[in-house]
Parts: C-alpha cells; sequence; structure tokens
C-alpha cells in the first residue's frame, strides 16, 4: 500500500523546512519551533521503520519515546533560557543575543 | 492509488503546509498554534503507522505540553510580540537553498538503498504492540536502561529550567 | 783533559755568564760583575792551558788541535763543525784571552763599582753623579751594570766562538754575535739619540760587509761542497778554485770568494769606505771601545783574512784590491786623526788606519807581519782606550768638584797637566802611544810595524811602502799631540786641576796590558836584524808554519829600518814641537775643515744613500704603495663589502625578508584573522548555517571520491 519511501520522503521535507525556521527566523522563540519539527521528522522516521522492519523489535518506538522526552526537556530548558535572556537583555532577536564572539 | 494512500496525502499536505506556515507568520502566536496544527497531523500518522500509544502520546506530550509552553514563552516575551519588519534574517534565501540542497541530498541517499520502495508487512495477530511497548519499556534486557535514564534526564531538565529562569527579585 | 775538549769548552764560560746574568743575578751587582770575570777568567785559563800546550807542540801546523763532528745533514754527506787550533789561532787565542779578561776587570772601576747611586740617574742615561754624606758631587755607579756585564759576555762568547772555530760557518755565527752585541754595546746608554743613531750605524754598516761575505760563503760552499778550513785548504782544492773562472771582472772563483769575504773585512775591521760607523762607535762606554774596536772585533776581520790567506792569495786581482784599500785607508784615517779634538775620535780613527796597515801588509803577501801586527796592535789600542777612559774618568771627576757640567771631559783641550794628577795612567798611555808610533826597540809596535814595512819593500810594493811609511809619520805625529794635550804643560782648566787617579782596578789592566805592549815585540824579532845571526824569529817559525809552505822572512833592509826610525822619532818629536804651547783650538794650525769633518765622507752617504732610501721607504713604499696601494686596495674590498651588504639590505633584506616575508605573514596573518574573525559572529543561527554548508560540501567530496572516482 503505502511505500516506506513515501514517509522518508515526508520526514525529509519536514526536516527541511524545520531547518530553514532554524535558520531564518530572527526570535528566538521561533527557532525553538523550528527546532520541534525536526525532532518531528525524526520521529517519524523512527516510526517508519519499525513499522516497515521487524515489527517484533520494539526498538524504534521506545527510541521514538525518548526522542519525546528529549524534546521536552530541551524545550524547557531552551524556552527557559531564553525567557532569562529576555529578562537581561530585553530583547528575544537572536541576532542581537551575540555576546559570546569575538 | 488507494484509499489509504489519498488520506497519507492529505495528512502530508496538512503537516507540510503547517510547517511551511509555523516557519512563515509573522506573528508568533500563529506559529505556535500552526505548530498545533503539525503536531496533530503528525499524530495522524503514528496512527496510520499503527503506532497508536505514540500517537497519543504526541497528543498529550507535545501538543498538551510543548506547544503550551511555547505559548507560555510567547505571552512572557510579550513585548516582541508584535514584530516589527521581517520575520526572517537577512539569508533566508541562502538558508532555503541549504534547506533545499539538504533535501536533495537526504532524498538522493534514501534512494540509492534499496530498501526504499519496500511495503509495510501485516501485523502478525494477536500482536499486541502496545503490550509488546510496555514490556520493551520495563524489561531489564530491554530498554528499561535508557527509559529511565530518560527520567534522569527529565529530572535534570526540570531542575535547570527553574532554575534559569527564576526570578530572584 | 784533552787539549781538544778544552778548546770546545774555552768559549763556554762567558755564554754561561750571559744567560746567568740575564736571568737571575740581574739586580746583584757584585754578583753580576762576578759572575762575568768568573767566566772570563776560566775561559783565560782554558786559553793559557791550550796556548802552552800549543807551543809545546811540534809541527802545529801540519797537525793542528782538532775536533769536529756532524751537524747537518746535506744529502749524501754532512757539514761538519768544530774547533781546531793551530800556531794562528793559538797566538790570536792568546792576546783574545788576556785582553777580554783586562777588559772585564777594567770594566768594574769604569763603571763605579763601591759608588752610590746616582741623583738623578736613570737607567739608559751616563751616570751624572751622586752626593755622598758630606755634600761633595762624586762619580755614582751605573744603573745599567749588569746588563753591561751580560752584554760582554756574550760579546766574549761570540770572539771565542770565532777564534775556536774550525769552519767559516761557525766563524760567521760568532761574527754575527759580535755584531748584535757591538750594537748592544754602543747603544748602551739608549736614551741618548746619538748613542742610538751610533748604534744603527754600526750595525747596517757592517751589515752591508757581511751581506757580501755571505754570498762569498755560499759561493765557497758551492764550488767546494765544505765551508772546513781543512777541506778547503787541500791543494787540489785550492788549485780548482784558482783556475776556473767567474764571469765577475775575470777574477778567478778563489779571487771572488776572497774579495766578497774581504768585503765583509772592509765593514767589519772598518776600512774605507765602510769606515764611517767606527768613529761614532765611540758613543758606548770607553770598554766596549777597547774591547771591540779594538782588540777584537774590528781584528775579527783581519783575522779572517789572514785564516783565509791560502784562498785570496791565488789570485792577483785580489791582493791588489785588498793592499790598496789598505793601504788607502791607512793614510786616509790618519790624516782626519790628527784634526781631531776628542780623545777617543783620535784613537778611533787611529785603529782604522793601523787595522788599514795590516789589511795592506795581506795585500802585499806579508802574512806573518799582519798576524803580528793583529796582535801587538790588540794589545796596546786596548791600553790607550782604557788609558783614555782613565783620562776621561779623572776628567769627570773634575767636572762634578766644579759642577759646571758644559765642559766635555772628553776634549783634550780641556785638559793638560795630568801626567802629575794621574802618573799609572800617563806612563802606560805613553807606552801605549810610543808602541802606536813605533818607538824603537822597546815597543812591540815598532817590531810588528818593521815586519809590515820590510814585507811591502821586498816584496817590491814601494807605492805600499811610501803610502805606509807616511801614514806612519803621521801616526806618530798625532799620537804625540793626543800626549802632549792630554798630559803635558800646565792644567787648561779647572776640571783639569781637580782630577786624580782612578782606582786600581782600572790601573792594573793598563799595567798588564804595558808589560805586554813592550814585551810581546821581542819574541818576532826578524833573524838577520841589523845584519846579526840571531835566532830566527819565533812568531815567524810558529805562526808561520800554519801556511802550507812556511814564507820566507823578508831579508832586512837598512832601508827600511832607516825609514822606521825616521818616521816614528821624527813624528814623535815633532808633535810635541808642535803642540807643546798649543793651549786653545785656534793655535792647531791643522784645524782644517776638510779634515775635522772627516772629508764629509758622512754627508755624502746621507745625501747618495740614506736620503733616497728614506724617500723609497717612507714616500715610495709607505705612503704610495702600502698605504695607497695596498691600504686602498684593502678599503675597496670594505667598500666593496660594504656596498654589497648595502645591496643586499635594501634590495633583498628588507623588501623581500622583512616586508614580504616577515611583515607579510604578519599582515597575512592578520589579515586572516580579521576576515575569519566575523565567523565568530555570537549568532547561532550563522553558526549552523555554516556547519551546514561545510556539511554539504564534504557529503559532494565523499560523493565525488567514492561513486564517481
Amino acid at each position: 500500500m503505502i511505500p516506506l519511501s513515501w514517509f522518508l520522503i515526508l520526514s525529509a521535507a519536514l526536516f527541511s523546512i524545520g531547518l530553514f525556521g532554524v535558520l531564518s527566523r530572527k526570535n528566538a522563540v521561533a527557532i525553538l519551533l523550528g527546532i520541534e519539527l525536526m525532532l518531528n521528522a525524526v520521529n517519524i522516521n523512527l516510526v517508519s521503520f519499525w513499522r516497515y522492519g521487524d515489527v517484533s523489535q520494539m526498538a524504534g518506538q521506545v527510541f521514538a519515546i525518548i526522542v519525546f522526552a528529549v524534546a521536552a526537556s530541551e524545550v524547557a530548558v531552551g524556552l527557559a533560557l531564553v525567557i532569562s535572556v529576555y529578562r537581561r537583555r530585553n530583547t528575544v532577536i537572536a541576532d542581537e543575543i551575540d555576546l559570546m564572539k569575538w | 492509488m488507494t484509499a489509504m494512500q489519498i488520506f497519507f496525502l492529505i495528512v502530508g499536505l496538512v503537516i507540510l503546509g503547517s510547517a511551511l506556515m509555523v516557519v512563515t507568520t509573522r506573528n508568533l502566536i500563529h506559529a505556535a498554534l500552526w505548530l498545533i496544527v503539525t503536531l496533530f497531523g503528525v499524530a495522524v500518522l503514528f496512527a496510520i503507522l499503527d503506532a497508536s500509544f505514540l500517537a497519543v502520546v504526541q497528543v498529550v506530550v507535545y501538543i498538551g505540553a510543548i506547544a503550551i509552553l511555547f505559548i507560555f514563552a510567547v505571552m512572557l516575551t510579550h513585548k516582541e510580540m508584535r514584530d516589527r519588519g521581517p520575520q526572517l534574517n537577512n539569508s533566508w534565501w541562502l538558508n532555503a537553498i541549504i534547506s533545499l540542497l539538504t533535501f536533495g541530498g537526504l532524498f538522493w541517499m534514501l534512494q540509492s538503498w534499496n530498501g526504499f520502495s519496500k511495503t509495510a508487512a501485516d501485523f502478525p495477530s494477536s500482536f499486541d504492540a502496545v503490550g509488546q511497548l510496555g514490556k520493551a519499556l520495563i524489561s531489564p534486557d530491554a530498554f528499561v536502561l535508557p527509559f529511565e535514564v530518560a527520567s534522569v534526564l527529565l529530572l535534570a531538565a526540570l531542575v535547570g529550567a527553574v532554575y534559569i529562569a527564576f526570578n530572584r527579585k | 783533559m784533552t787539549t781538544e775538549t778544552l778548546i770546545w769548552l774555552i768559549p763556554l764560560p762567558p755564554i754561561l755568564a750571559f744567560f746567568l746574568i740575564v736571568l737571575f743575578t740581574n739586580r746583584n751587582k757584585a754578583l753580576s760583575h762576578s759572575v762575568a770575570i768568573g767566566a772570563a777568567l776560566l775561559s783565560w785559563l782554558g786559553a793559557m792551558i791550550v796556548f802552552v800546550r800549543a807551543i809545546g807542540t811540534p809541527d802545529l801546523g801540519k797537525t793542528p788541535f782538532a775536533s769536529f763532528a756532524n751537524w747537518i745533514p746535506t744529502a749524501d754527506t754532512w757539514l761538519k763543525i768544530g774547533v781546531q787550533i793551530d800556531p794562528l789561532g793559538a797566538v790570536v787565542l792568546f792576546f783574545v784571552a788576556w785582553t777580554v779578561l783586562m777588559i772585564f776587570i777594567y770594566s768594574v772601576g769604569y763603571h763605579n763599582y763601591g759608588q752610590p747611586a746616582g741623583d738623578h740617574d736613570q737607567p739608559g742615561l751616563q751616570p751624572h753623579g751622586a752626593t755622598d754624606e758630606h755634600g761633595h758631587q762624586v762619580p755614582s755607579i751605573e744603573p745599567m751594570y749588569s746588563r753591561f756585564f751580560a752584554f760582554i759576555s756574550l760579546f766574549a762568547f761570540g770572539m771565542f766562538t770565532l777564534v775556536v772555530s774550525d769552519n767559516l760557518l761557525t766563524l760567521f755565527a760568532g761574527w754575527e754575535i759580535m755584531g748584535l752585541c757591538s750594537y748592544l754595546l754602543i747603544g748602551f746608554w739608549y736614551a741618548k739619540e746619538s748613542a742610538r743613531n751610533a748604534a744603527v750605524k754600526a750595525f747596517m754598516t757592517t751589515r752591508v760587509g757581511d751581506v757580501f761575505m755571505l754570498l762569498g760563503i755560499a759561493f765557497l760552499y758551492s764550488a767546494t761542497g765544505s765551508l772546513s778550513y781543512r777541506d778547503i785548504f787541500q791543494s787540489q782544492v785550492l788549485h780548482t778554485l784558482a783556475t776556473v773562472s767567474t764571469p765577475i771582472f775575470g777574477l778567478s772563483a778563489a779571487g771572488l770568494i776572497g774579495l766578497l769575504l774581504f768585503i765583509g773585512t772592509i765593514g767589519k775591521s772598518a776600512q774605507f769606505p765602510l769606515h764611517v760607523w767606527l768613529p761614532d762607535a765611540m758613543e758606548g762606554p770607553t770598554p766596549v771601545s777597547a774591547m771591540i774596536h779594538a782588540a777584537t772585533m774590528v781584528s775579527a776581520g783581519v783575522y779572517m783574512v789572514i785564516r783565509m790567506f791560502p784562498l785570496i792569495s791565488l789570485d792577483p786581482k785580489t791582493m791588489t784590491v785588498i793592499a790598496f784599500i789598505g793601504t788607502f785607508t791607512a793614510i786616509f784615517s790618519a790624516t782626519i786623526a790628527v784634526a781631531q779634538n776628542d780623545i777617543k775620535r783620535v784613537l778611533a780613527y787611529s785603529t782604522i788606519s793601523q787595522l788599514g796597515f795590516m789589511i795592506a801588509a795581506l795585500g802585499v803577501g806579508a802574512y806573518v807581519a799582519a798576524a803580528f801586527h793583529l796582535v801587538t796592535h790588540a794589545f796596546f789600542k786596548a791600553l790607550l782606550f782604557l788609558g783614555s777612559g782613565s783620562v776621561i774618568h779623572g776628567m769627570e771627576h773634575g767636572v762634578l768638584h766644579t759642577g759646571d757640567h758644559k765642559v766635555d771631559p772628553q776634549n783634550m783641550f780641556n785638559m793638560g797637566g795630568l801626567r802629575k794628577l794621574m802618573p799609572v795612567t800617563f806612563w802606560t798611555f805613553l807606552i801605549g802611544g810610543f808602541a802606536l808610533s813605533g818607538f824603537p826597540l822597546l815597543t812591540a809596535g815598532f817590531w810588528s810595524k818593521d815586519e809590515i814595512f820590510s814585507g811591502a819593500f821586498s816584496n817590491g810594493s814601494f807605492v805600499v811602502f811610501v803610502t805606509l811609511a807616511v801614514a806612519a809619520f803621521l801616526t806618530a805625529f798625532y799620537t804625540m799631540r793626543q800626549i802632549t794635550l792630554t798630559f803635558l804643560g800646565v792644567p787648561r782648566t779647572e776640571e783639569a786641576k781637580h782630577a786624580h787617579e782612578t782606582p786600581w782596578t782600572m790601573t792594573l789592566p793598563l799595567v798588564v796590558l804595558a808589560i805586554f805592549a813592550i814585551g810581546y815585540g821581542w819574541v818576532g824579532i826578524p833573524q838577520d836584524f841589523l845584519g846579526l845571526h840571531l835566532n830566527p824569529s819565533w812568531f815567524h817559525e810558529f805562526v808561520g808554519s800554519t801556511l802550507a809552505v812556511m814564507p820566507a822572512e823578508s831579508p832586512f833592509s837598512w832601508i827600511v829600518f832607516g825609514t822606521s826610525l825616521v818616521v816614528a822619532l821624527g813624528g814623535l818629536f815633532f808633535g810635541w814641537l808642535a803642540y807643546r804651547n798649543v793651549t786653545a783650538p785656534e793655535q792647531d794650525k791643522l784645524q782644517i775643515p776638510l779634515l775635522k769633518n772627516k772629508y764629509y765622507i758622512d754627508e755624502l752617504y746621507s745625501f747618495v744613500l740614506i736620503k733616497p732610501a728614506y724617500w723609497f721607504a717612507e714616500t715610495f713604499v709607505y705612503q704610495w704603495l702600502d698605504k695607497g696601494l695596498i691600504d686602498g686596495t684593502l678599503h675597496l674590498f670594505g667598500k666593496a663589502a660594504n656596498s654589497i651588504g648595502l645591496v643586499v639590505r635594501n634590495y633583498f633584506d628588507l623588501p623581500v625578508i622583512n616586508r614580504f616575508f616577515g611583515d607579510g605573514t604578519a599582515h597575512a596573518t592578520q589579515w586572516f584573522g580579521r576576515n575569519l574573525r566575523p565567523i565568530q559572529s555570537g549568532r547561532i543561527q550563522q553558526y549552523m548555517l555554516v556547519s551546514l554548508i561545510v556539511l554539504l560540501a564534504i557529503a559532494g567530496l565523499l560523493y565525488y571520491l567514492l561513486v564517481i572516482v
């Protein structure tokens, strides 16, 4: 029915869109949004490989769950950072948060 | 083209379309909301893939927690909610090219793999996917360790996030 | 101890004394003179023993005391050196040993041993007197006392080496050592400019002669392959040398060698034209004048000609040259001597003249006469010089007494009447003067001069005879002039009035030498003197046996005898007559400028030889060649190196190394840094973009390398 390739192409496209978002958005929160998209693309990949491979091997799903946990913690910490930076510097534009430079 | 395939295409379009909206909308609240749509589409995709547990977890965790968290963050950085000028930075065209190249590269690499076009096998009867998942998650010779470590990771993230964002007034 | 060993040992004590004094006893004056006199005494003793054995040995001429050793290996044979005492060597050794010893003893007193050190005396200047405890000025001891004894010991070594050697090489070595000591001793008071100049003049002038002598020795060696007398004087060798002819003046090899060797004698024995150094050499202390320039060193020149007589006499042309030079010198310097006012100058020119006599005798073939006059002249000339030194000392007493240092103690016109004040000096000087003049029968000079006249007369060289007779007359004349002005009459100056006799260390040698001046003549009384049939002259028999063929005694001639009497007595009488009332130079009719200024020979040499040499050295070689050419070339090198350096610096070092490499790398690094720095913009999106671009690039590269290639 649905070939694996469709899922993979979908996840690749989602990943690329997420990448574009990470690279191009000015707002730091928007960047994190892009990261979320990328992580979702990864999840899609993992689950489709689980489904289209040996179903009894739960590693695909387990990995996807782990990815969930990681994504959640990363978003939490990332947003905490953005808020902390906002409190200090009064800005959330990524280009203006550039103290760690030469 | 079977019904599943059409359904899949619709879901795919929804996902990709809303993802594009996420990355291009000026208004951040809108972007967060578009993200919710995308995540919902992904949940449907999980369901198509017979990963029912994951579909539910996706909705509960991603949409119910993470997206909400995003909205909270956007509100807390309220002043900048209203966009001044374009939302994309100066090199957005280069980024677009890079993204396209990345997509092209991924596609081409996958395409040369000979398992690219295989179809799904049927579920074996009386295959309890969720039960097997549960067993896998807590079985010592399966994935209990990553599971526990993931919970530690969440704890650490929790403590860290609280500490970082703590308002010491 | 065998005689040969003893002969080897004779030159040894003086050279040891030299080293001991120089290295160890320099500070201690008494020890120094003791070492020196001890050494002279030892050599004297050795010489006397050898002499006694020599005269007791029959046929010494055929079988002399000889001992030699191989020294330098040359191809298939050895150059041998060694010692030899034949009759000639024995008599020369005799007078050398005696005069050396007497002069050493004399020097102790001459340099005022026992006197206090001077008030203002400095090494290098003559002593000027000290103040004793009574406030009187007394003579002061010579500051460089030990140095003097060291030098005369070295000199004695040189002379003894020359006398005992059996080959021309060691003879030449002794010759040169004496030349060195002559330089050192004439310039003894080196702070005085005139002394320094005189020393250099002496050395240079004798050097001119020595160069030719060395040529002669070299020629002899290359012609015969040996320098030893026994090898050269073999009749075969002599014959070969006499017959081989050379392209120079048509002389035979023997003649050329003889002429070259004789030129050495012209230098060393102060014959014309190389006589100019000897009067100036009077700058040295009087013992030096006595030893070097009367008794020994200048005699060495004559001794060498006598020794080489078998070789030199082979060519008549050489003999003529020798006779001419000897005769000319004799008359030439006698004429100069009559116009000299310095007591030592008179004696200097007298020496030159008497050496001329000896040379002339050799030139006419009077071998034994020349040797005889050599010996007697050594004794009475040494006596005269030592006596003049005594006179000068006495005059210096007077100068110190009056304190007037402008008065020259050596000027005869400042003297007078010294016979009463310095009796021993007077009588010994008188004996010496009479010996020099040839006072008949009593003095040695008469016998030896008579022999020369006989030789010249019987040889048919009338020109030589007459000229020598005139010279002998002048000799007697100026000698009497000297004695009259110095000793007779009344003292003419305050200084002369206060002169007094010198100590025994100075008068004892005078007495000893006076004894020889009288007695030595009697060993050479000719066999048929005055027509009597006496024993053959011991001296003639003994010394004559040195030659392969014993020369015949000249037959007695009344003409010769009469001439001797006339010139000697006449000269003495006229000298006394002319000068007994002269008290000032203005009254002296013979103060002719030409004679007084030595015929202006020194000025001529200065103009013709010295000034061009100076010009050559100073201007040509130094300014033009050395500074201009050589230094100029070096400066050019320097400038070239400098320019190359500048070019390298400005065209390579600065632009390439400094700017391009040095500054360039700095700029490049800075440029890279400046341009790479913006990569670290702090903007995370930029970082991600860059990493993605690189990732894609590497992916592409890997694809290219792994898939396509």
